[in-house]
């Protein structure tokens, strides 16, 4: 239990996925103009990368262990985890146009993002159980949305400052996630490992 | 190398087929009016007729659960279209278009203090009041600029928030995120407008502005069914255009503009000399 929360933990403050792996850093940089938006695309990334880390466990230990054949891990990953997307999506849009709407758009951007690809890839490398893979990529998600909103709202700040010339749009954008990466290298020394 | 050909194809084969039962078992039904609807709407998600965007309104008509002219941006134009395709008689609405009540700029008004904050009228407003010492007076820090999805507002070189008539649809963004509510909806024909936002007296007003109301009931004497004075502050009756544009140019401190000669470069007031707002940050 208590190892759980360490992975918890870990994966959201120390090693956080965008600020501290730099994984998932288009959707970091492309959406994340609004908080609102950032929000739904944290939330659309927490619940692919949990259903995306549940399959691919299963992958793995049913599937490619068993034919020895882990070397086609990553396309038959990218593989399940894009269809899996799309069904998702279909489902969704059938049984819940609400939940559609706020989290819909944002599923198909992140079918084969290099985040989820990530979380699936580091729980087999790190040997993790099924429970514990669930946990790190519920930590993952958790980081990637805690990252995104920060973020986003430092932008939305960052719109009505008075920006020189020549730091302004993508320039600007770049260093605050910089310096929000360092702010985070404050939790290095909360967990070990 | 079988087994990595069969497995691998054999879950993309699974995929396939798992994909293909779920786009016949879960495919959601579109009204074919629907699309054609959303096809007419001008597609700027601006939210003027109430829901958040055009595709949500398109629903709606279908439906039946919303009136088909509530659309301002796509103005008579998309209103028709939509009414052909859902087999209504169109009733436009009229066409309106936002007009800034204040002449007030930073050389014809006073300022209460430096405001050397966010650049943004919200934030402004927040401290004192606003650095304007007309409670009522545009601030010039461009939150309506931002606002607008139809670049249609600017920002003069003196400070003052002034819109382009021919850009602007109606939408009411920039009313929406005014703080001091000095942007007006307007009928597009009307040509006369009390461009003044001020409800202090007028000894007070004639202290920190150069063109504000002071409520000296000159307009209302002279055309009393045009005119109504509220709060010290004059307002137009648009149903009597004619009346009001003869008396406009009785007013001492020139807050009532007359515009029967075309607006001045499109806009509401003045010639715009636009200066980029600091940062450009649109």
């Amino acid at each position: 239990m208590v190892e759980l929360f360490v992975i918890l933990i870990s994966t959201v403050f120390v090693n956080n996925f965008v600020l501290a792996r730099f994984l998932g850093i288009c959707p970091f940089l492309g959406v994340s103009k609004k908080v609102e938006t950032a929000l739904g695309m944290g939330m659309a990334v927490i619940f692919v990368m949990t259903v995306a880390s549940v399959v691919t466990w299963f992958i793995q230990y049913l599937i490619l262990i068993p034919f020895g054949i882990e070397y086609l891990q990553t396309i038959a990953f990218i593989l399940v985890i894009a269809s899996l997307v799309q069904l998702v999506e279909m489902v969704i849009q059938k049984t819940s146009p609400v939940l559609y709407q706020s989290l819909g758009i944002f599923l198909p951007l992140i079918t084969t993002n290099c985040a989820v690809l990530g979380v699936a890839v580091l729980n087999i490398q790190k040997d993790y159980t099924f429970l514990q893979s669930v946990v790190f990529a519920l930590g993952a998600g958790l980081g990637f949305t805690l990252a995104m909103v920060l973020f986003a709202g430092l932008r939305e700040r960052l719109d009505m400052s008075p920006v020189p010339k020549s730091f302004q749009g993508t320039a600007i954008a770049l260093i605050t996630a910089g310096l929000l990466s360092l702010a985070f290298m404050g939790f290095a020394g909360l967990v070990k490992g | 190398m079988f087994a990595s050909i069969l497995t691998l194809g054999g879950i993309g084969l699974f995929a396939a087929v798992a994909l293909g039962v779920a786009a016949k078992k879960f495919a959601v039904e579109i009204d074919p009016r629907e699309l054609a609807v959303l096809d007419a709407l001008p597609g700027a998600n601006c939210g003027a007729c109430g829901m958040p965007g055009c595709a949500g309104y398109a629903k709606a008509i279908v439906d039946g659960s919303m009136a088909p002219n509530l659309c301002t941006p796509g103005g008579s134009e998309a209103i028709e279209k939509i009414a052909q395709i859902m087999g209504v008689e169109a009733q436009s609405a009229e066409p309106q278009v936002a007009v800034v009540c204040c002449q007030g700029d930073n050389q014809k008004a006073t300022l209460k203090y430096r405001y050397l904050g966010l650049y943004d009228c919200n934030a402004a407003q927040k401290i004192a009041d606003g650095p304007k010492t007309c409670p009522g007076g545009c601030l010039g820090l461009g939150s309506c600029v931002r606002a607008c999805p139809f670049d249609a507002i600017e920002i003069t070189a003196a400070g003052l928030a002034v819109i382009n008539r021919d850009k602007c649809t109606g939408c009411q963004k920039c009313v929406a995120q005014c703080p001091r509510s000095v942007i007006h909806m307007t009928p597009r024909l009307a040509e006369t407008h009390v461009l003044c936002n001020s409800t202090d007296k007028g000894a007070q007003v004639r202290k920190y502005c150069q063109v504000g109301c002071i409520a000296c009931q000159i307009c209302k004497k002279n055309a009393p069914e045009a005119y109504q004075i509220e709060n010290f502050l004059a307002r137009v009756d648009y149903s009597h255009a004619a009346a009001a544009a003869a008396v406009a140019e009785k007013c001492p401190t020139k807050c009532i503009r007359d515009f029967s000669h075309g607006y001045p470069d499109g806009s509401s007031y003045g010639v715009p000399t636009p200066e980029k707002l600091r940062g450009e940050a649109v």
